[in-house]
């Protein structure tokens, strides 16, 4: 097939829509490597669309190349627990083994090795991706195997099925998880009771958004539903992008049906017939079943036109899938990328409740709320809101990862202590949990009594321990990287402020800092805290904030003790000149000359 | 409308109409909030960040935020001021800002409000990115060393031109201004120096060709009245005194 024949073919399946553009370009980089001028000539004159358009949505996201890529795009997870489990000496292996150095594709055109942000497969890791399937529990057995079917040039569907396995890993359940509801019965609850009961129960019980920011659910549903609007939109938020969380993957994985079937329920309540999930491309394996259990859903009469017999009741849900941008988790840019652009947060007000996908009033809602959801509406508010506690009712779902004995998936009613938890995981001697990602709060054994609820340390999952002998400074180092790569330019204090901040952990991390620098990170990370635009750049200084608060040993054990020193090693600066030179004798180097 | 709606900003009444930002009232009423990708005549955009003031307690940017009734602001306490100065030495540090070598100098925004907010050296280090000079148009030159990203003109090129010449392009660190024509020249688009687009940049780089120095320095809008008192540069565009 042409590239034009190709275009044309995934195009028209869309009708050509411009706000398709994302989904478009995802099937191109797959088909092709990577997005040609001449690819982007014929979709911008097939969508009326300016070309430098279309480069700034390619250049947006990680994903995307407008140059080529090799033909097997590994990217191996960046995540601080994979590099707990060895992954930066499997990339270098590999990177050896296949003659390639990271970031830049084989000359013949082969290969190209990279790193990627956390790819959610952290209780199975080190993980990777190629051509974005997602490969775990890399050692470097399969490191080899992986060199040499690149080597062989075998395609990757012949790959052993074995490099592919991904586990739900759960370890706890609780009420979500334990629940044996049939399919359809929430929808049969909702037409029962009708959508103003619904959305009562809904209100009643007490149920928080499972992202992390916990707004209650019933007052966003009610406030959609009291928006007037010709359209309303239902979206899932499944880019679960923060490290260390990865509940989601199971919940889609094991439990789609229940998440669909929340979506249908909130469609109902609200008055919406089209609903969105957004699903982070790196789990690019969930599609194809996701697609299948939509397609049964609508052959079993609880999707699509007359649900379940209801005249009226129509309501149907489209996959979209992200292509590597952390930011797209926040639920405005979430919707600027549904709508094929760069994933740059919107201003609020107004919120998208109000004015959300295609300016209509829309919901937006976590894969785990949509899940509660659909359960409060067969088993009723009371039955949710007796577990937890008052403030926080019914149960989380939280990714465990890092140094404990158990990783997996374990839910718990809230209100459990983070002691409790590292007991059942089994973790020892730990030094530090992080909780709620790289964006989240450090915590130290003195408050491991705190609980998980959103009146205390709230979550949208991420929990991952460190324990003693650990560098607290690498985990530090690790998310000012992420958050440099992850930051979406937009607004000036996170733009600047996060590479700032990336450089000055950097000079403290390879003991070049004084305490000048640690005052400096303290203010650059109160200008970021204050005045970024969104949640992203507010939260991002919260790892350097929180451990310069809570572990300062971690940062005097690195420091120089003047209050000032430069940020580069002198001896080092002359390495370029020794390389040029072909010098490497006690001469060229500064402090050694005898 | 309403006409007795007020806010406070430094304990100052200022009325405000419905659907006004605080920065909207605040330009009607003559009091100065600093910024920099706002200009009235354009959709609010609220990246700079510079406009951000202290409203009941709680951070947010001027341009962007509906005014409220009662509302009590503060745009002028040492905490703000040092928070306008950071993030215009962060702008200062990212870019490629030499004030002694612009012809923009005296009537460039980013000087002004730095004189304003009494910034005396750009503090952090620099990035010195290697960034180019387009010079392909035979009016108009773009020195992308001192983009400031606000998208003034990407959003008079679309909104007001009807021509999308310029887009934003990267992410993060790396986002960067850039020109929809095949070569990625401005010479090589439909760009005019008629367009509003040549027309809105606060900074220096987008350039007229050929009248560099026609207003000798020291003659220059910023030269003679700070920025608190004459306001926006693209607001003087037509002006013999800018």
């Amino acid at each position: 097939m042409s590239i034009e024949e190709f275009i044309s073919s995934i195009t028209a399946s869309a009708n050509n829509q411009p706000g398709h553009l994302l989904q478009y370009l995802y099937e191109i980089q797959y088909q092709y490597a990577h997005i040609s001028q001449q690819a982007i000539k014929l979709l911008a004159e097939k969508l009326s669309l300016t070309e430098s358009h279309i480069h700034g949505v390619i250049g947006f996201y990680s994903f995307l190349h407008d140059s080529p890529r090799g033909a097997y795009d590994v990217l191996i997870s960046d995540s601080i627990t994979d590099h707990m489990l060895g992954s930066r000496s499997l990339l270098d292996a590999l990177c050896k083994k296949l003659g390639v150095v990271p970031g830049v594709p084989r000359e013949d055109g082969r290969v190209t090795v990279d790193t990627t942000s956390c790819t959610g497969l952290c209780d199975q890791g080190p993980a990777m991706l190629v051509n974005g399937w997602a490969v775990t529990r890399l050692d470097e057995n399969r490191i080899d195997n992986i060199a040499e079917l690149i080597e062989s040039a075998t395609a990757v569907d012949q790959w052993p099925n074995e490099f592919f396995r991904v586990e739900d890993n759960i370890q706890r359940r609780d009420i979500l998880l334990s629940d044996e509801s049939n399919d359809g019965e929430a929808l049969r609850s909702l037409i029962d009771q009708g959508e103003d009961a619904m959305l009562e129960q809904i209100e009643s019980s007490g149920l928080r958004g499972r992202g992390g920011a916990g707004f209650n659910t019933g007052m966003k549903w009610r406030f959609c539903k009291q928006t007037e609007a010709d359209q309303r939109y239902v979206v899932c938020n499944a880019d679960e992008g923060e490290p260390g969380t990865f509940k989601d993957r199971i919940l889609l994985n094991a439990y789609a049906d229940k998440v669909f079937e929340g979506m249908t329920v909130c469609a109902g309540v609200i008055g919406a017939t089209k609903g969105c999930l957004y699903l982070r491309g790196e789990y690019r394996y969930l599609r194809a079943p996701l697609e299948q259990i939509l397609q049964q859903r609508r052959e079993a009469g609880l999707l699509g036109n007359t649900i379940l017999g209801q005249g009226g009741f129509d309501f149907d849900i489209e996959i979209h899938m992200g292509a590597g941008a952390y930011i797209c988790g926040e639920e405005s840019s979430l919707i600027e990328s549904l709508e094929g652009k760069r994933g740059i947060p919107r201003k609020r007000p107004p919120f998208p409740v109000t004015h959300g996908y295609q300016n209509r009033p829309t919901v937006v809602n976590n894969v785990e709320t949509f899940m509660a959801a659909a359960l409060i509406a067969v088993h009723g508010a009371d039955w949710f809101s007796s577990v937890g506690t008052e403030q926080s009712s019914g149960t989380k779902l939280i990714s465990i990862s890092g140094d404990c004995e158990k990783p997996g998936i374990y839910e718990y009613p809230f209100g459990v202590s983070i002691q409790d938890i590292l007991k059942d995981c089994a973790a020892k001697d730990t030094q530090a949990v992080q909780i709620a990602g790289a964006a989240g709060f450090t915590i130290p054994p003195a408050e491991f009594e705190r609980c998980i609820a959103f009146e205390d340390v709230s979550t949208g999952g991420s929990f991952m321990v460190f324990k003693q002998d650990r560098d607290l400074l690498d985990m530090v180092k690790n998310f000012a990287h992420f958050f440099v790569h992850e930051s979406c330019g937009f607004c000036t204090p996170c733009r600047v402020g996060s590479s700032l901040m990336k450089d000055l952990v950097d000079k403290v991390h390879s003991g070049h800092a004084g305490q000048y620098d640690l005052d400096e990170m303290q203010n650059i990370g109160q200008l970021m805290r204050s005045t970024s635009h969104c949640g992203l750049g507010t939260t991002a200084p919260n790892p350097v904030l929180d451990t310069l608060e809570k572990f300062p040993q971690i940062y005097e054990k690195h420091l120089k003790h003047s209050s000032y020193e430069p940020a580069f090693d002198l001896d080092a600066a002359l390495q370029d000149a020794r390389d040029i030179t072909g010098r490497d004798d006690a001469g060229a180097h500064l402090g050694t000359k005898s | 409308m309403n006409g007795s709606n007020t806010f406070k900003l430094d304990g100052k009444d200022i009325p405000f109409e419905d659907g006004d930002t605080i920065m909207d009232a605040a330009l009607r009423a003559g009091e100065y909030i600093p910024h920099l990708c706002h200009n009235p005549e354009f959709s609010p955009h609220g990246s700079c960040r510079v406009c951000v003031v202290n409203a009941n307690g709680r951070q947010i940017s001027a341009c962007t935020q509906p005014a409220v009734q009662n509302m009590e602001i503060d745009n002028s306490s040492d905490e703000i001021m040092d928070q306008r100065r950071s993030l215009l030495q962060m702008l200062f540090v990212e870019g490629n800002h030499v004030c002694p070598g612009c012809e923009k100098s005296g009537a460039c925004q980013l000087q002004a409000v730095a004189y304003y907010a009494n910034m005396l050296s750009p503090h952090f280090t620099h990035f010195f990115p290697q960034r180019s000079v387009d010079a392909s148009h035979a009016d108009i030159a773009i020195d992308f060393n001192r983009c400031i990203l606000c998208e003034l003109c990407v959003r008079a090129s679309r909104d007001v031109d009807h021509k999308n010449v310029f887009a934003i392009d990267g992410r993060g660190i790396n986002s960067h201004l850039v020109i929809n024509s095949p070569s990625g020249k401005l010479g090589d688009s439909s760009f005019a120096a008629s367009d509003k687009a040549a027309h809105v940049c606060p900074v220096g780089a987008i350039l007229p060709k050929h009248t560099a120095y026609d207003r000798p320095i020291g003659e220059r809008l910023y030269d003679k009245q700070p920025i608190s008192v004459v306001g926006d540069v693209a607001a003087h565009d037509q002006d013999e005194d800018r």
